[in-house]
C-alpha cells in the first residue's frame, strides 16, 4: 500500500477558493491538506502536491496573480517545481505560475470584457500526467468557469511549441467536444484552458475542476482529477 | 529623484479596455478619437546617484514586476 499522497494548499490574501480545492483533495486523498500561509518560508516536509487555488490574490492589484508570484512561499514553490515535484494552479493559480514564469504565456482580460461564471465543456487533450490520468483521451467533461482574465495568450513560438510538446492539457469545447466560436469563452488562443510546464509536472487551468466533486452541485466531472493525482 | 514609468500593451496585443473607453468616448460625442490604448502609470521616488542609475533600477523594477514582458513594453521619463 503506497502512502498517501501529501498535498499543500498555498493561502494568499484574497485567496477564496482553498477550501474548495481542500474539499476535493481530502475526498480523493481521505486526509485534509495542509493550508500554507504565502508569508511561509516551507512547505511541510513530504508535500507531494502543492494546490494554488482561485481567488483574486492581493485583490489583482497590478495585474492578475503577479503580486503572488513573488511572495515569499513562492521560492518554496520554485524548488519544489525543481524537484519534480506536482503544482495545480486554478484560476487565479494558473495566473500565479504565469506571472511566477513556472508556466508560460499570460492570462490577458477576456475578449468579451465579462467576468464569466457559469459552466464550460473541456476536451481533455493529454492523459498521460498525473493530472489527467483519471481521464480518457478527448473526453469531454463540464465544470465550472469563473473568470475575468482568462484569456491565454503567448507568442507564435511559444504556442507552436506547446502544441508539438503536447504541452496543452484541455481545450474549451462545447458538449460535442467540437472546438471554437461560442464554445470558446474568453478569447484564448487554439482555446486553451490549461497547460503543462515541460516536464508535465505543472498544470495550470482557468476551470475549476474542484467544484465538481459533487453530486448535490450539478456534477462530479472534476473528480476524474483529483482521482488522478492520487493514484499511485 | 522622482520618475515617472509608462506601461503600454506591446502593438497587437488586443485590449479589451481600450476598446471599451473608444466606445464609451463615442457614445458620448467625443469627436475625432481613432483609438484608444489603456496602459498604466508608476510615478516612483527614487534613491540613485544620477540619472542612469536610476534608469538601471527602474528597468530592474520593470523586469521584475511592473511590467509583465510577454505582452508590455515599458518607458521610463524624468521630471
Amino acid at each position: 500500500m503506497n502512502s498517501p499522497l501529501r498535498a499543500a494548499v498555498i493561502l494568499f490574501p484574497g485567496s477564496n477558493r482553498e477550501g474548495d480545492a481542500a474539499r476535493a483533495l481530502e475526498q480523493a486523498c481521505r486526509a485534509p491538506p495542509a493550508i500554507v500561509w504565502h508569508d511561509d518560508r516551507a512547505l511541510p516536509e513530504g508535500t507531494d502536491l502543492v494546490v494554488l487555488p482561485g481567488g483574486f490574490s492581493y485583490g489583482d492589484y497590478l495585474r492578475c496573480g503577479a503580486i503572488a508570484a513573488r511572495a515569499r512561499i513562492m521560492d518554496a514553490v520554485r524548488a519544489h517545481a525543481a524537484r519534480g515535484g506536482l503544482i495545480l494552479g486554478i484560476c487565479n493559480g494558473f495566473q500565479i505560475l504565469c506571472e511566477a514564469g513556472l508556466l508560460p504565456g499570460v492570462l490577458m482580460r477576456n475578449t468579451g470584457r465579462r467576468f464569466l461564471c457559469r459552466m464550460q465543456h473541456l476536451r481533455v487533450e493529454n492523459v498521460t500526467t498525473p493530472f489527467t490520468r483519471g481521464y480518457a483521451l478527448g473526453q469531454v467533461i463540464k465544470v465550472a468557469i469563473a473568470h475575468g482574465e482568462g484569456n491565454y495568450t503567448i507568442d507564435s513560438a511559444g504556442l507552436a511549441e506547446l502544441e508539438r510538446s503536447g504541452r496543452v492539457a484541455f481545450r474549451y469545447c462545447d458538449a460535442a467536444g467540437a472546438l471554437g466560436g461560442a464554445a470558446n469563452p474568453n478569447g484564448s488562443m487554439n482555446d486553451i484552458a490549461g497547460v503543462y510546464n515541460e516536464t508535465f509536472n505543472i498544470l495550470g487551468l482557468m476551470p475549476h475542476p474542484e467544484n465538481l466533486i459533487d453530486p448535490l452541485v450539478g456534477g462530479i466531472d472534476g473528480r476524474g482529477m483529483f482521482r488522478g493525482l492520487t493514484a499511485a | 529623484m522622482k520618475a515617472r514609468v509608462i506601461v503600454t500593451l506591446k502593438p497587437g496585443v488586443l485590449d479589451p479596455q481600450g476598446k471599451a473607453i473608444e466606445g464609451a468616448l463615442k457614445s458620448l460625442g467625443v469627436s475625432g478619437i481613432a483609438s484608444v490604448r489603456q496602459g498604466k502609470v508608476f510615478d516612483v521616488e527614487i534613491d540613485a546617484e544620477n540619472r542612469e542609475a536610476a534608469n538601471r533600477k527602474l528597468a530592474e523594477a520593470c523586469e521584475k514586476l511592473l511590467a509583465n514582458t510577454i505582452v508590455e513594453d515599458y518607458a521610463i521619463d524624468h521630471e
